[in-house]
């Protein structure tokens, strides 16, 4: 078994290493730091960090507030909180001005576990997808959220950031470069593509290589920048392979599936499934229970790809 | 462009509500109500006590205004237009399509415009930050944020009023709009957000009330403000909706409705023997 990383510790050591680089650098949270692990932040640089207490509405505007006079604020909290109690204030007092807020927020969908549905943001990426102006990524490993961390303190403008609560494998090598606005291409040569966003890109990955054991290569391309989404990417793979199974931790409905669907659609229409939640609360338990419960699994991927490739 | 004297600012404000009535029956729609409530305190800020360059808006160490409510956008852009942030013809433009004048105020759009409001709430919690950035800097700017009575009903004012009094931001002036009506009437009748002074001091702020359409008690709680250390302020504005055309004050249906070409005519005819 290899080494599993928790991906917001990786946000809270990088947000420590980088901060004397970028002294324009100020974190909030809302009563979570301990959680997010903006706490690790709040030690070293108690002058720049801002607890705004349980009041995600005014955190977010008050940071698109220090945005303004030049700051470049990073807002944390609990996927749920930071998108979903504040919609209405990052629609329009962040995203409308382009205001230069990041907000990465942690604890996403099922991995949280325990805490169940009222505390399982499993929609967070569609409700920010449609906000003009923002853009998002979702890292899947603890090299891509390292990177990723310090990349948008580099790009002006609003950000939102997914990371999950629970610890995952590394992906990348080390001092792997990314590019924003670029997916990455993980396996090729397959007759199936395989589109996969945060811990579904390791899942997903296990499953390619099982299949590749059977005789069954499948592409892997995980789908880092969600928005704006790499649709040359996208499109070159949904030629390539005319199949694909889209996987995310996350609502079927206006995630990767709805967003690479329209590409589809609109491009080359191609033959999809999704492995994803369908319309559905989470609820409480062991995440990995909870991903097995809901499909999100190594062998579902499998089943998915199965079907496809015997289509 | 600054001006000193009282009665000068007096014919200005009313000269500036002029604006106000030809810009809503120029678009045949916005809010005339509030507007009219709030620009004697936005002539006094911008005449006489902020600090800002109409020629660089976004010079670092200006005094900063915030209006947190945003359907008062014509006040906001008349000063705007005669401070020559941008010209005035533009006044002509509002609410049309293609104009850098909306409905309500675009940070974007329209220079001299800090925050995009409207939705009301969010405006102080801006207010807010701009005001923390200043003691992190260590700058000597104002942050001045105007905010509705009907607004604060929103639960998110009272999260910012936290806000400001946890970081002491003495560099921040709130005003409150209290013309007493929002859309559907009076404020009490409807969910009752009084009493402001005793909620407000409870909530850690140095709280004032005045007339906020006497020039004299304007500038005045300006100046407090400037000497209160340690704690945000507040100024209770007790102001008259539709201040200055008869047929509109005091009236909820004038919260946002445009004249006819007879009730701009008289609202207009009204208004010059003031400047």
């Amino acid at each position: 078994m290899s080494e599993l990383y928790s991906l917001r510790k990786i946000y809270g050591e990088t947000l420590v290493k980088i901060a004397d680089k970028y002294p324009e650098i100020v974190v909030l949270d809302a009563d979570l730091a301990k959680s997010t692990k903006t706490q690790l932040f709040a030690q070293k640089y108690p002058n720049r960090f801002f607890d705004m207490g349980i009041a995600e509405a005014d955190m977010v505007a008050t940071a698109a507030g220090l945005a303004s006079c030049g700051k470049i604020p990073y807002v944390s909290s609990f996927a749920m909180f930071a998108t979903g109690k504040c919609w209405e204030q990052v629609r329009n007092t962040i995203a409308y001005s382009k205001f230069n807020v990041k907000i990465v927020a942690t604890h996403a969908c099922l991995s949280v576990g325990e805490d169940g549905a009222s505390h399982q943001a499993c929609e967070d990426v569609a409700v920010m997808n449609v906000i003009p102006n923002m853009n998002i990524i979702v890292p899947s490993d603890d090299v891509s959220t390292r990177f990723f961390t310090e990349e948008i303190a580099k790009i002006k403008g609003p950000f939102y950031m997914r990371l999950p609560r629970s610890e995952t494998e590394r992906i990348y090598s080390d001092n792997k470069k990314f590019v924003f606005g670029k997916e990455e291409v993980l396996r090729d040569g397959g007759n199936v593509t395989i589109f996969s966003m945060g811990l579904m890109t390791g899942i997903a990955i296990k499953a390619a290589d099982k299949l590749r054991k059977n005789g069954i290569k499948v592409n892997v391309v995980d789908i880092l920048t969600v928005k704006p989404i790499d649709k040359d990417t996208i499109i070159e793979f949904l030629k390539k392979s005319g199949k694909a199974v889209v996987c995310e931790e996350h609502e079927i409905n206006g995630g990767i599936t709805s967003i690479i669907s329209t590409i589809a659609s609109m491009n080359y229409p191609s033959k999809l499934r999704s492995v994803s939640i369908t319309d559905k609360f989470g609820q409480s338990g062991d995440w990995k229970e909870l991903f097995s419960i809901y499909g999100l699994t190594e062998d579902n991927i499998i089943k998915n790809v199965m079907e496809l490739e015997n289509d | 462009m600054f001006i000193m004297n009282i009665d000068e600012l007096r014919r200005k404000a009313y000269q500036l509500r002029i604006d106000i009535i030809e810009m809503i029956y120029n678009a045949n729609s916005g809010h005339p109500g509030g507007s009219l409530s709030a620009i004697d305190i936005m002539t006094v800020l911008y005449y006489k006590i902020m600090k800002h360059s109409p020629k660089e808006p976004n010079m670092p160490d200006r005094d900063r205004f915030i209006l947190s409510k945003g359907h008062a956008s014509p006040a906001l852009y008349a000063v705007l237009a005669d401070m020559g942030y941008f010209p005035k013809e533009e006044l002509k433009n509002f609410r049309k399509a293609n104009s850098m004048l909306q409905g309500h105020p675009s940070y974007l759009k329209t220079p001299g415009v800090e925050d995009s409001t409207g939705s009301l709430g969010q405006g102080l919690s801006f207010a807010c930050g701009v005001a923390i950035a200043a003691k992190i800097d260590r700058r000597d700017y104002n942050v001045y944020c105007m905010i509705g009575d009907g607004e604060s009903e929103e639960g998110q004012i009272w999260e910012a009023a936290m806000n400001g009094a946890r970081h002491n931001l003495d560099n921040l002036c709130v005003i409150l709009d209290y013309n007493h009506l929002q859309i559907d009437g009076n404020i009490y009748d409807i969910k009752r957000p009084q009493p402001f002074a005793e909620k407000w001091l409870s909530f850690g702020w140095d709280v004032m009330e005045i007339d906020g359409h006497d020039f004299n008690e304007i500038i005045e709680a300006f100046e407090t403000f400037k000497s209160v250390k340690g704690k945000p302020s507040l100024i209770i504005a007790h102001t008259i909706k539709g201040k200055g055309v008869s047929f509109m004050e005091n009236q909820a249906d004038w919260h946002g409705k445009a004249p006819d070409k007879k009730q701009r005519d008289q609202a207009v005819e009204e208004l010059k023997r003031y400047v």
